[in-house]
Order: structure tokens, then sequence, then C-alpha cells
């Protein structure tokens, strides 16, 4: 499969912080990325250079095969931004229309494109209200409604699930597998790991403007696993220790162990099993997300994310 | 090309389609208009007629009085007494009488004449029946003692006038100067309005779409540059319908009025001929396709000028818009600069002074109408106006670019205030 996106060697420094500093990955076309990082670490620089609203200092993209043109490929890119914003007095369908044109459709496509969109939301009612008449919930739905509409090859999603019911959530959760499944490529920039998890196929992890992680869900986690497995026994034998690996936690009938280097994990069942010790369930601990997230960005400088002076 | 007008149309139509606009557009000329009607109806009908009868017993006026004004009507009436007359004033039949007596001696200065009134005379009126009554007793006194004839006397106060001419063989009389400068300055002086009212409208806009944060929507779209010129062309648009719809209703109504009351407005003219006449002949000369067209390139110039160095400042501005008062101070310095020169210019379109505020983008939509409305070349050379629109579209081009990179940086930029240096900085940054 060819890549959507490819960033190479990317690069934006403002004058206090290298914003950017030397990002390269790709997408794949129809993947669902997520792009995951601290407050600060640079994700909206990145995206707003993908949007081509900002031009690197260094580095190219390469947008479907061909070299990035902001003015030409804006049609292909629909961005939706952390901070929402519409105009608060014009009318839904008017800035629809007005929103949808200005990517480059013509009024026609624009209206058939928001007619269906509206209907399939369920938002046709909305039409002559004004966005000060909606809750925060419905102008979420409003604006992902708008980003999407044109139907682009590539979705930019900052945060888009802040804000929303679980219930409308779910149905913003089917729209963008629909359109991945329809072929549109989707960025999905969030703090919130367990969403990460649940939708995105591949993720990259910033910090402080350099890229500390890229792969999928499964690979990232199979690095960083620890070898953990929790073990569940009908009753504890006598004895627990083993050379094969170390106890780190104990309660009533189950265990959750480390495998040592060395071992593995048959050389635990097998500890067991001669003790003649009924084995109920055996399963491996994988990190989540959340924990390499942690682990990763704890005891560097994110939190406190210093300005200094670029040399 | 065709984004820049997608927005400006937008700009246009949410401003027209709004009441505010209906209001200030038809409602505050239709305002004035009724101001004006009231303001004539009662100058005309304003008073009662005040009727004075005078009982000339010592024939001092030949039974002839001036009676121009037709507030107060002279009635000569004969055998009546100061009881009979007082009697009338009592029961309203007359409002005052005046009682001359025989033994009134014309030539002497002692005796005076009584005005006998049932209520108290408004000051006018007193200061019109005096005029009338001493003009005619002057004059009776004149003929009396120089032995003059009517019509010698008549010649003698008709006076010669001084007229003033200018070498280009064009009238140049107090009326016409006193036109030029009253249309230079009411011309240059909307001007002035229009680039405040037009230009924070601009800035006003940018600041909306700043804090509502639809600009980074939009700017993932369309260029930035885009955004704030199918801003400035869509607001400049609706200025000029406003201006042409004002103008239409005022020359509109104004012939309504004429219509509408055609005695009221005869009664006028017939007041201050002379006067409204003069200046209605002389306004007839004011070359009025040259001011209008320089009129609507200097709006339009000067509008594009300051407006996208307001649009520069909105989107410097933060949640609070108090920041933008003391980034507005030097934009709205040199507007107030160009208003003070053209009340100079006005009145001498040729100084020093003048003609470098007419030349100087900054001040020439100001300073130029001024002069514009002296004519060419009495108060303006062509050589001149052509180089004073050439600077303004230099200018406009060059503030547009500084104001795009200051935009461009601004309005994406959260949560710091900008100055003056910084945005410097943006504007001079290479990229």
């Amino acid at each position: 499969m060819s890549n959507m996106l490819e960033l190479h060697n990317l690069k934006k420094y403002f004058a206090t912080q290298k914003a950017v500093d030397d990002i390269s990955f790709n997408l794949a076309k129809g993947s669902i990325f997520g792009l995951l990082g601290p407050n600060g670490a640079g994700k909206t620089t990145l995206i707003r250079m993908i949007t081509g609203i900002f031009y690197p200092d260094a580095g190219d993209i390469t947008f479907d095969g061909q070299k990035f043109s902001p003015l030409n490929d804006a049609i292909k890119i629909g961005y939706m931004p952390e901070e929402r914003g519409l105009y608060k007095k014009m009318k839904i369908g008017d800035q629809a229309l007005y929103l949808a044109q200005l990517k480059g459709l013509s009024r026609a496509e624009a209206m058939e494109k928001i007619k269906f969109w509206f209907k399939r939301l369920e938002m046709e009612s909305w039409w002559n209200k004004k966005v000060e008449d909606l809750s925060k919930g419905m102008s979420q739905k409003l604006q992902f409604v708008i980003t999407v509409l044109h139907e682009p090859k590539l979705i930019i999603l900052d945060e888009p699930f802040s804000g929303l019911d679980p219930v409308n959530a779910n149905l913003i959760k089917d729209e963008i597998y629909g359109l991945a499944q329809r072929g549109s490529t989707i960025i999905f920039s969030t703090h919130r790991m367990e969403q990460v998890e649940e939708i995105c196929d591949h993720i990259v992890l910033v910090n402080l403007g350099k890229k500390i992680l890229d792969g999928t869900v499964q690979e990232v986690k199979q690095q960083f696993k620890e070898n953990k497995f929790r073990i569940k026994l009908k009753q504890m034998p006598a004895n627990i220790a083993s050379p094969s690996f170390v106890v780190d936690d104990q309660q009533a009938n189950a265990l959750t162990v480390r495998i040592n280097e060395g071992f593995g994990s048959n050389d635990v069942l097998q500890h067991f099993l001669q003790q003649q010790v009924t084995i109920e369930a055996f399963n491996e601990i994988l990190p989540s997300l959340n924990e390499i997230f942690i682990s990763l960005v704890e005891g560097t400088k994110a939190k406190t994310r210093a300005f200094q002076p670029v040399e | 090309m065709n984004k820049i007008l997608l927005i400006a149309r937008r700009e246009f139509l949410s401003r027209v389609q709004k009441k505010t606009f209906l209001l200030t557009t038809i409602g505050l000329p239709l305002l004035i208009f009724v101001f004006y009607a009231m303001i004539i109806y009662f100058s005309v009908k304003g008073g009662d007629d005040f009727k004075i009868a005078i009982a000339d017993e010592a024939n001092l006026f030949n039974g002839r009085l001036d009676t121009k004004d037709n507030d107060i009507k002279f009635q000569f009436v004969q055998n009546e007494t100061a009881a009979s007359l007082t009697a009338q004033v009592e029961n309203k039949k007359i409002d005052a009488f005046v009682l001359v007596p025989k033994a009134f001696d014309v030539m002497g200065s002692k005796d005076s004449l009584q005005v006998v009134s049932g209520k108290s005379i408004g000051i006018l009126t007193r200061e019109k029946i005096q005029h009338r009554l001493k003009n005619a007793i002057e004059e009776k006194k004149l003929l009396a003692s120089s032995g003059f004839t009517k019509a010698q006397l008549d010649s003698v106060q008709k006076t010669n006038e001084v007229v003033f001419a200018s070498t280009h063989g064009k009238d140049d009389s107090e009326n016409k100067a006193g036109a030029s400068y009253a249309v230079g300055f009411i011309s240059g002086f909307l001007i002035y309005i229009i680039l405040f009212i037009y230009g924070t409208m601009v800035m006003r806009g940018v600041m909306e779409e700043k804090t509502n944060r639809i600009a980074e929507v939009i700017v993932s779209s369309v260029k930035p540059f885009q955004l704030m010129m199918g801003k400035i062309i869509g607001i400049g648009t609706v200025g000029l319908v406003q201006f042409l719809i004002w103008i239409v209703l005022t020359v509109g109504l104004r012939l309504g009025l004429a219509m509408l009351m055609p005695s009221l407005a005869s009664q006028v003219q017939g007041g201050q001929q002379s006067a409204i006449a003069g200046m209605l002949s002389v306004l007839a000369h004011v070359n009025w396709p040259l001011i209008l067209g320089c009129f609507i390139f200097y709006f339009l110039g000067g509008y594009f000028l300051y407006s996208s160095l307001f649009a520069a400042v909105g989107s410097t501005v933060n949640e609070d818009p108090q920041d933008a008062q003391s980034l507005i101070l030097p934009i709205s310095m040199p507007i107030v600069f160009a208003m003070v020169i053209m009340t100079k210019a006005v009145n001498d379109p040729n100084s020093s002074l003048a003609v470098f505020g007419s030349l100087f983008p900054l001040t020439s939509p100001i300073v130029m109408m001024a002069r514009i409305a002296h004519g060419i070349p009495d108060g303006v050379t062509v050589f001149q106006l052509v180089l004073s629109m050439a600077l303004l579209v230099a200018g406009f081009l060059g503030t547009t670019w500084l104001a795009g990179k200051i935009y461009r940086t601004g309005i994406l930029m959260y949560g710091k205030k900008a100055t003056w240096k910084t945005m410097m900085k943006w504007a001079f940054r290479k990229d």
C-alpha cells in the first residue's frame, strides 16, 4: 500500500523553541494514525505544517505521492483544530455551505454533500439555527461534519471527542471508521490513550519536538512489554519461588510474575505443573499505552517545557 | 482569486442583511429628512401673523410701510383714539398699535414712537418692527432735508459690487470660494469618518475571527492574505453601497420635499432669494463629476490603505479588546493629522503644507479632497493630482503587503500580547 503522507526531516523553529525538530514518518493510505504527545510537544505545529498553514523551516512533505502544495491540496485535507471555531451569528446551513465552498467545492456540490451529511447525522432541523443556539456537543458535531463533508483524502482531527457524550462519541467514532474504510487517511491527535488503543492502527509519539516512538499499537506494546504474566491457580502451592521468574504481586490464588532473562513462559508453567497445581488461567500482561506514555515522557522536561533560546 | 470573492461576498452579505444596516442606511437619511422638513416648516410657519394698527395722524408713513415680511402686518387706521385701540388689543382683534401724534416732529430726535401691545413681544419680532419703522422714518428725513428725489435716494443706496476673479478667466467670487470651502470640507470630513468607521469595522471582523478560532479552520483552506483581502473588499463594498444609498436617498428626498411642499419651498426661496440663488448658481459651477470621481477614488484608496493596517492590528489582539486601543493610536494619528491639514487646505489650497499633505499617501485621501474642491487648476494642478493618486496606490500596495505579513503571523498567535516592535519583526521576517 502506498503512503498518503510522508514527512521528511521536518523542522520548525520559533524564536524561543524548537517546536518541531527533525521529525520524519510515513502514513499508509486508509490508516487511522494517532499522533500522541504531551502538551506543548509540537503536535499542533506539526499539524499546521501538514495542513499548509505553516511552512517548514527545513524538510519536505510528500502528499499522495507528490510534493505537497498547500493551495492545490487544501481540498484534499479536512482539519478540525482543537480550538473549535465557527461564526456565532451565521446560520448553520449558510456556514457549512461557505466553508465547503472555501475548500473548493462548487455551490451545487457543497449543497448536495451538506444535505447528505446533515441527514445522516440527523441535523436537518439545524439549517436555519445559529451556532450560538447550539450546545457544546452539538457544535462539536457540526464542526466534524464541516471537516469531513468534502470527503478529503486526509482528515486531521484534534481531540475530536472532547465534550461529546458517549452516544454521540460512538456516532462520530463509527463515522471515522466509515471514512477510513472508504479510503480516507485519518490523523488523530489526542491525550486520551484508551481511545488511541481502541481506534488507531499506527501511532507516533512526539516529545520536545522529536519523535520518540513510531509503530503499530501492537508493535509498540511488544516493544515495551516487561514479560509480565498473570497466573490464576486453583490453590497456592507450597513452593512458589523459582529461578525462572520473580513474583511481582501475590493475591489469594493469583500471581503476577515477571519472567527472568533466559527463560520462557513454558518454564513458568512447568514449575507449577510439576507441583500438581491446576492452572486456571495464564495470560500475558502488555503495558497499556498510558503506561508507556507516562514512562517515556516522565523525567523529561516535557512537564515544564521551559523556553530556551534556540542555538 | 475566486476565494477572495467568496470571502468578500460573505462579509458583504452578513453585514447588509443585518437589521442595523437597514436602520443606519435608510433610517438615518429619513431622520435627517424629517428633521430638515421640520426646520423648514417651522421657519416658514413659525410665528403667527402679528397685526399692528397704525393710527398715523401725522401722516408719517404716507400710508405705506414695507410689508415684505409676512409675519408682521401693518394696518393703517383712521379716527381711532388710544382708548379705542387699547380695547381692540384687549379683544385680540389686533396685537399692537402705534399712535403717531399729529405733532410728531420728523426732523427732531426727541419724539419717540410707542408700540403698545397686549402681551410681551418676542425679540425677533421686536427687531423687525423697529427696523421697519426706523427705515421709514429715516427715508422720510432724508427726503425732507436733502431735497433728493426718491429715485436719487434709491440709486445712492445701491452700492457698486467688488468681485474677485482668477487669471484663468473664471469666476472667483466669495460665493464660489464659499462653495468650494464647503464642498472641500464636507468631502474631506466624510473621508475622515469613513476611514475610522470602516477601518474599525475591519478590525472588529478580524478580532471576531481570531477570538472565535475560526481563523484556523479557514486558513487551512485559504491563504491568510486571501482572508484579509476578502474581508477588506467585502466591507469596502458595504461602505460604497451605503454611500450610494445615502446619495440617492438625499437627492430623492430633497426632490420629494420640493414636490410635497411646493409652497413652502418657494416661500423659503423667496425669503432669501439672493443668497440661495447665488449659492445654487455657484454650486452649478462646481465640477461635480471631478469631485465625485475623486471622492470615490480617495475613499477607496484611503480605505484600502488604512483598513489593512487596522486588520493587522486586529490580528494581533487576543481576547481583550482593550489591547487594541494602544495599538490603534499610531494608525489614528496620521488620520487626525490629515484632518488638521485639511482644515488649512480648504482655506489655502496651494500652501506648501497642503501640497505636502495632498501628496503623502497617509494624509492625501483627506487633504486632496479639500484642494480638489477648488477645481483644476485653481486648487491643484493635474500633475499633482496624478502624482498623488499614484503615490496613494503605491501606498496601499505597501501597507497591504506589510499588513499581510503581520496578519499571517498574528491571526494564529494566541496568548501573547503583541507590541509594535514584535509586529515589525513579523513584517520584515524573510520567507
